[in-house]
């Protein structure tokens, strides 16, 4: 069983969500963002979500496109990247998970990338822009490295596709239930709870199933997690506090509190 | 004349790509297309693609479609023997698609009433599309004003400043243009803002792509609606020399007039395909294969898979990647293409200006030069024909900045 598998289960004999945290590698430069992913760790986050900044994200809103470019500023390379992940699993046991999109794994080659990030400590990739149809290789990479392929599953996906995506998904799946990219915002989609109760029988038995794109803040984090989600993937919100420049104590507290909004025995209560 | 084409059938079905006329095959061109996009999309792009064929057959769409390119646009275009042209280069008959006299001034026309008729049967209730040139967005307000359905148009920055008449052009057809800042703030990142758009508003919204590239089913959509050029060129030479062309030249960006100009004439291994890209953006010439905007196909990139920024005087040209259809191309051998500078583009720019009363884009400019030194290599009985992809007027003030920086004006 790897980290991400042996966290998630972890997790269900507490009753609780997991926090999946996003942040961009490199920004604001590789050594603090290495800091901020620690400071997210120690606020309860049960899963890091690494981005790799790439010239032209179009899943991406403002708030991580602006990630992005700082990172660019920070001169971060694929050396460096890789660096952040062994000097975080040097010091955390904490599941990490890369969210890139597809052209730089495509031009380093898709088994090179993956050899690389797996000896640095990553459990799994997501990428964006890469649906099954065009995933049958990097597939078989993935199970020959051990490592979690997470794929989509957004309100447009239709019953019998969205199984087929469980299917091929390990680590866990992402539900995505807003129309448009990435960025933090004030509501959840009205659809939200009915989507995750749809998709969660067409997923194998044990998949974990994690919500993200959009959510800001606890209460949105114990929607979902109440909903029925096993996780809550939280980005933009806090890469908008890395923006600011907030101490890594600042973003931690941030965490903690989101981390709070996962707890069942909690959010019962509300 | 250079090198022969030289792909066999054998050759093909070694790649497993089979008859090239018959691609794509599984939305694919060889190894290059696909749909490389966030999941949101694929649903839509399967509607698109189940709607596209419907209207194929579709006689009473078909019908719309060619009145309408008929009596709004223009067709059929005139193909003009440019006999000054010719005898300056002094060798092959040197012919003019004249694509700059469809109206908007430009073949984008061509492929914006087609899918603009198809976002109407889908039920689409807004139009976006994204432009570089100006001449795509254009085209795109146009159309949606003539069919009374809202446009809204994505362009970079950096276009919006050296395409300044183009941008007042859309907002008096009444479409909004939002400036794109992002990245180097032209076509490419204009793209990237228009795909999520219709992320963002995929139930409502037809996004109209200006180019043979983005995601199948698109990049075959816009070649299918671009066809006509190279249709119209075959009627026109036969009839009039009773051969076919033995060159056909047009400029690439994203590769949509020379593909609508090569595709019709694929299975005649004596046409000769010359493409020619913008040197500051020849992702055929210079790039890698690579995965932008939902294809794989020629990318100019870093070596960790970054996008490059490109530059050329042309804002049409100004792309970072090309359709998949001419990645394919120039893998098996089938159309070749060559790098023209600004200096060159130029020089073609003033050549048919002055030799022919005919001032074209300056994405066409490189096609003219092209065509007029390949033609210097060819015997006198040899028929070329350059398409024209569109007029100059855009172009004026960035020409006359670029004479008054060499001080030549
Ligand atoms: C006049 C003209 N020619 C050519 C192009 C390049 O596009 P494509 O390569 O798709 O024909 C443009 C694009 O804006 C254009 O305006």
């Amino acid at each position: 069983m790897n980290r991400l598998a042996e966290q998630f289960e972890q997790l269900r004999t507490k009753n609780e969500g997991a926090l999946v945290a996003y942040l961009m590698a490199g920004d604001p430069d590789p050594l603090r963002s290495l800091e901020y992913a620690m400071a997210m760790e120690a606020g309860g986050a049960d899963v890091i979500e690494l981005g790799l900044p790439f010239s032209d994200p179009i899943a991406d809103g403002p708030t991580i496109q602006a990630a992005g470019v700082r990172a660019f500023q920070s001169k971060i390379t694929m050396k460096s990247f890789v660096q952040i992940i062994t000097e975080f699993r040097a010091l955390s046991k904490t599941p990490l998970v890369v969210m890139s999109y597809y052209n730089p794994i495509w031009k380093m080659g898709e088994e090179t990338f993956l050899k690389q990030i797996v000896e640095a400590g990553a459990d799994g990739v997501a990428i964006p822009d890469l649906p099954v149809e065009e995933s049958t290789n990097w597939l078989n990479q993935c199970r020959k490295y051990h490592t979690s392929r997470i794929f989509f599953v957004t309100p447009e996906t239709d019953d019998g596709r969205a199984k087929k995506i469980a299917e091929q998904s390990t680590g866990f799946l992402y539900l995505v239930p807003r129309y448009g990219t990435t960025g933090a915002r004030d509501e959840l989609a009205s659809h939200t709870a009915s989507l995750i109760q749809r998709v969660r029988p067409l997923m194998p038995a044990g998949l974990p199933l994690a919500v993200g794109f959009g959510l800001s803040n606890k209460e949105q984090v114990q929607t979902v997690i109440t909903a029925g989600a096993d996780a809550a993937i939280v980005g933009s919100a806090l890469v908008d506090k890395i923006a600011q420049g907030v101490s890594p104590e600042t973003l931690m507290l941030f965490v903690r509190e989101l981390k709070d909004g996962t707890r069942r025995s909690a959010s019962a209560a509300v | 004349m250079a090198t022969r084409v030289a792909t066999s059938s054998n050759q093909l079905n070694k790649l497993g790509v089979g008859k090239l006329s018959e691609l794509p095959k599984d939305g694919k061109y060889g190894d290059f297309g696909g749909q490389y996009v966030p999941e949101i999309l694929i649903p839509a792009l399967k509607q698109l693609e189940a709607a596209y064929e419907s209207i194929k057959t579709d006689f009473e769409f078909q019908r719309e479609l060619k009145v309408l390119r008929e009596e709004y646009g223009g067709r059929p275009t005139p193909l003009y023997f440019a006999k000054r042209l010719t005898e300056y280069a002094g060798s092959a008959q040197i012919y003019l698609k004249r694509e700059d006299l469809v109206h908007g001034g430009a073949h984008k026309f061509n492929n914006v009433i087609g899918q603009a008729l198809l976002a109407k049967r889908m039920g689409k209730q807004r139009i976006i599309a994204e432009t570089g040139a100006g001449q795509h967005g254009v085209a795109t307000a146009m159309v949606g004003a003539m069919l009374g359905i809202p446009v809204e148009v994505y362009m970079g920055s950096t276009d919006i400043e050296r395409q300044k008449m183009n941008v007042y052009r859309m907002k008096l057809l009444g479409a909004q243009v939002h400036p794109v800042i992002a990245g180097s703030a032209t076509l490419k990142d204009a793209i990237n803002e228009a795909l999520r758009d219709w992320a963002t508003n995929v139930q409502t919204t037809y996004y109209l792509i200006g180019s043979v590239v983005g995601p199948h089913p698109y990049p075959m959509i816009v070649r299918d609606f671009q066809r006509v050029i190279g249709d119209e060129i075959m009627g026109q030479t036969l009839r009039r020399d009773r051969k076919l062309p033995d060159l056909l030249v047009a400029c690439v960006g994203g590769g949509s007039n020379a593909l609508g100009t090569f595709y019709p004439f694929v299975n005649e291994s004596s046409v000769h395909f010359l493409g020619a890209e913008a040197a500051g953006a020849a992702s055929l010439g210079k790039g890698s294969v690579g995965v932008l905007h939902g294809a794989k196909t020629q990318v100019l990139q870093d070596e960790w898979g970054q996008i490059s920024e490109t530059h050329s005087i042309s804002a049409g040209l100004d792309y970072a990647a090309v359709g998949p259809e001419h990645s394919l191309y120039k893998k098996l051998g089938r159309g070749e293409y060559i790098s023209v500078n600004d200096e060159e583009a130029f020089e073609g720019f003033r050549m048919l200006s002055q030799l022919e009363g005919i001032i074209p884009a300056l994405e066409s400019a490189h096609a003219v030069y092209a065509g007029v030194q390949r033609a210097r290599k060819m015997r006198k009985d040899q028929l070329i024909v350059i398409t024209l992809s569109g007029r100059g007027d855009k172009d004026l003030e960035t020409a006359l900045r670029y004479e008054q920086a060499r001080g030549t004006v």
